[in-house]
């Protein structure tokens, strides 16, 4: 796998990302169990195992990047800086949440940090990342976008199409494949009429690499470079994250029906939290240092949960509220 | 309109108009841009400079590339669903696109961005955010000259508008005039939430009159009774408001006096503006260029039947386009789409 070269992310930064994958882990694993337990959320599509990617590549944004996200999008949402006591509210269908409670898990969005939505019509939010991309450039912004989507949306035609117009017009734009190896229970060797979905940049005059996405560093680096290629004025790239993805592919989705138990037992012992740790005790961190953050990420879903159940819901006035915007002033010649 | 008389006028056509708003609002709105296929006219080649090589097919953004450049003014490849997408992009960052779908026709390429993006976004995110996005798209029959014997067919020449009128969240007008063209893509441009602009094709160069300098909106919602009548209400869309003064004027002279309402936005409905009218006259005929089956002739219908039926003094009539694809040859476009002929005779039934 290409690995591009970048220099060691700083301290803060690597602890920042530990603690965004456990934030993201915990918040995933909260969830799962409030669902297991019966509690409606609609559905929901946990980002469990595909941790690295999101923090990887958000570690290399600031915050007035933009990111459009998937189906899969709780991780791109923490990552970005979305508070996690929002997005549960969000979930229990609460006014407090980040959508008023009317969009629920499939289209959280917090654009004051950048997040242009979950979008679960798989390979819509694409198009978007282009025209953020283009918005920054005609206000005269250095401001980036990225474009998440799954090796599954590879086979839409609007990611061609997406990527193909920003490469077009040159806009900074990062197109971020996570490649976990199913669209639904369909294998990508199936699905995917290319070895790599990153060989695919190079039909849209794009540089395209393929890294591990279960390593954050990896991830970051690649992505950082992407990022500042586009924001220098070099265009867009395509970055390919192989990862896996840990649950079904929404709650009560039974895995064993057509993933082998070997197969899972592999890619969890790829899991990329303990991976990082590792990584990060070699360095010379602590595991004390480590193990706080991860009981300030518990102590967070406690509150967040806390938060969201005591939320009040929303009243029957947000029913028909903000279908369309408030009507301008009639201007005569 | 009276108050047009009061400010400086030009004669320009419909698609001028279109342009004349355009331009207008680009140069007061930096952040308002133009993009779809051939909105620049291929400009930008070494040979051509900012020079449009053509207006794009009704020649509504011609010029706008040599005033504005071309980073406001954005030749698309052949991709609805990513530049549609991408303007859908561009409107929740900051900017106010007018994004041109070439033919409604083409609007299955890009119906996810409309439907399931565009339209519910401000919604679907508790209102964090606004979406003032400009759809523009042609629209209807009898839109090419017919040097060789037929029109534009099954594929270029629907009225496809009920369907995009269905979904909560999508504004669609449907301007008759040069006059209302201007206003109401003011008015588009100025609105906060996505607005889809239907510019007829036929209208594009037909429609000709007087068009107040300067900016001006005609408000997005709102009917216009457009001839005053007593004894029957036509309520019009588009192109088929024409067809209907055609219709009130001969009826006239037959003896009935026919009201014409012009609906002018199809979502949010002007209902109210349509009872009013059938509250005096108390008998309905809707006239839509669109085929019957979920459109808003019927639409528009069962409110009246719902609201007004106290006022109807017979059933309601609608005058659609026939239950089948456009066809090519003229002789049997003719036939399918609604004319004056039509619109009589099913006033004609009232009496």
């Amino acid at each position: 796998m290409d690995a591009p070269a970048s220099p060691l992310p700083a301290k803060e930064r690597l602890l920042w990302m530990y603690e965004r994958m456990g934030l993201v882990r915990e918040l995933e694993d909260r969830l799962k169990l409030l669902v297991d337990r019966g509690v409606p959320m609609g559905p929901v599509h946990f980002y469990t195992g595909q941790e690295a990617v999101a923090v990887g590549v958000c570690a290399a944004l600031r915050q007035d990047d933009w990111i459009a996200s998937t189906h899969r999008g709780h991780g791109h949402c923490v990552a970005k800086g979305v508070e996690v006591r929002r997005m549960v509210a969000e979930l229990y269908g609460k006014s407090t949440g980040t959508n008023r409670g009317k969009g629920g898990s499939m289209h959280i969005t917090d654009v004051s940090v950048g997040m242009l939505g979950v979008n679960p019509i798989v390979g819509m939010g694409t198009p978007h990342a282009v025209g953020a991309a283009l918005s920054a450039r005609v206000r005269g912004t250095d401001q980036v976008a990225v474009a998440f989507f799954g090796e599954g949306a590879t086979s839409m035609g609007v990611v061609h199409e997406a990527m193909n117009l920003a490469s077009i017009w040159r806009l900074p734009v990062v197109f971020v494949c996570e490649n976990n190896g199913y669209a639904q229970a369909t294998p990508s060797e199936y699905a995917l009429a290319c070895d790599r979905v990153a060989d695919r940049a190079a039909a849209y005059r794009m540089p395209g690499v393929t890294v591990d996405g279960q390593d954050v560093l990896a991830v970051f680096a690649a992505a950082d470079e992407a990022v500042r290629r586009g924001r220098a004025g070099g265009g867009p790239s395509l970055v390919e994250c192989m990862t896996y993805r840990f649950h079904g592919h929404h709650q009560g989705d039974d895995t064993l029906r057509y993933r082998l138990a070997e197969e899972e037992k592999a890619a969890r012992e790829r899991d990329p939290i303990p991976l990082f740790r590792s990584r990060l005790l070699a360095e010379g961190f602590t595991a004390a240092e480590l193990d706080t953050l991860d009981a300030a990420n518990r102590a967070r879903l406690d509150e967040a949960v806390a938060f969201a159940e005591a939320s009040p819901l929303p009243g029957p006035e947000e029913l028909l509220r903000g279908v369309y915007p408030a009507a301008r002033p009639e201007v005569r010649p | 309109m009276s108050s047009a008389a009061t400010v400086a006028t030009r004669e320009l056509t419909f698609s001028q108009a279109i342009n004349d708003a355009l331009r207008l609002a680009m140069r007061r709105d930096p952040t308002v841009i133009v993009l779809g296929e051939d909105v620049a006219g291929a400009a930008g080649r070494a040979h051509l400079g900012l020079a449009d090589a053509w207006g794009g097919p009704l020649r509504a953004t011609r010029g706008l590339i040599g005033e504005f450049g071309a980073g406001r003014v954005i030749d698309t490849p052949i991709s609805e669903m990513a530049f549609v997408g991408a303007a859908v992009g561009a409107a929740m960052t900051g900017l106010r696109p007018v994004v041109e779908i070439m033919f409604v026709d083409l609007i299955g390429c890009c119906y996810d961005q409309l439907i399931n993006q565009a339209a519910k976004m401000s919604y679907m995110m508790g209102g964090q955010l606004t979406l003032p996005l400009v759809v523009r798209t042609a629209y209807g029959t009898h839109g090419f000259k017919r040097s060789y014997g037929g029109g534009a067919a099954a594929q270029h020449s629907q009225t496809l508008y009920a369907t995009l009128a269905h979904v909560p969240g999508l504004k669609v007008v449907v301007p008759s005039t040069a006059y209302n063209a201007k206003g109401l893509m003011l008015a588009a441009i100025a609105d906060d939430g996505p607005v889809v602009v239907m510019e007829h094709k036929f209208l594009g160069t037909a429609a000709k009159g007087a068009v107040p300098d300067g900016e001006y909106t005609v408000p997005i919602g709102r009917a216009e009774v457009v001839r005053r009548g007593t004894d029957v209400t036509l309520a019009a869309i588009g192109r088929m408001t024409h067809v209907c003064l055609e219709a009130a004027e001969r009826l006239a002279a037959s003896g009935t006096s026919a009201e014409v309402v012009d609906l002018l936005t199809l979502a949010p409905l002007d209902e109210a503006t349509v009872l009013e009218s059938v509250s005096r006259t108390h008998r309905l005929v809707v006239v839509d260029e669109d085929t019957p089956t979920a459109s808003m002739a019927r639409d528009v219908a069962a409110s009246v039947a719902d609201k007004g039926f106290d006022s109807l003094d017979a059933p309601i009539k609608t005058v659609t386009a026939a239950e089948c694809p456009v066809p090519f040859a003229a002789v049997l476009e003719n036939l399918y789409a609604p004319d004056a002929d039509k619109v009589i005779a099913a006033v004609e039934e009232l009496f």
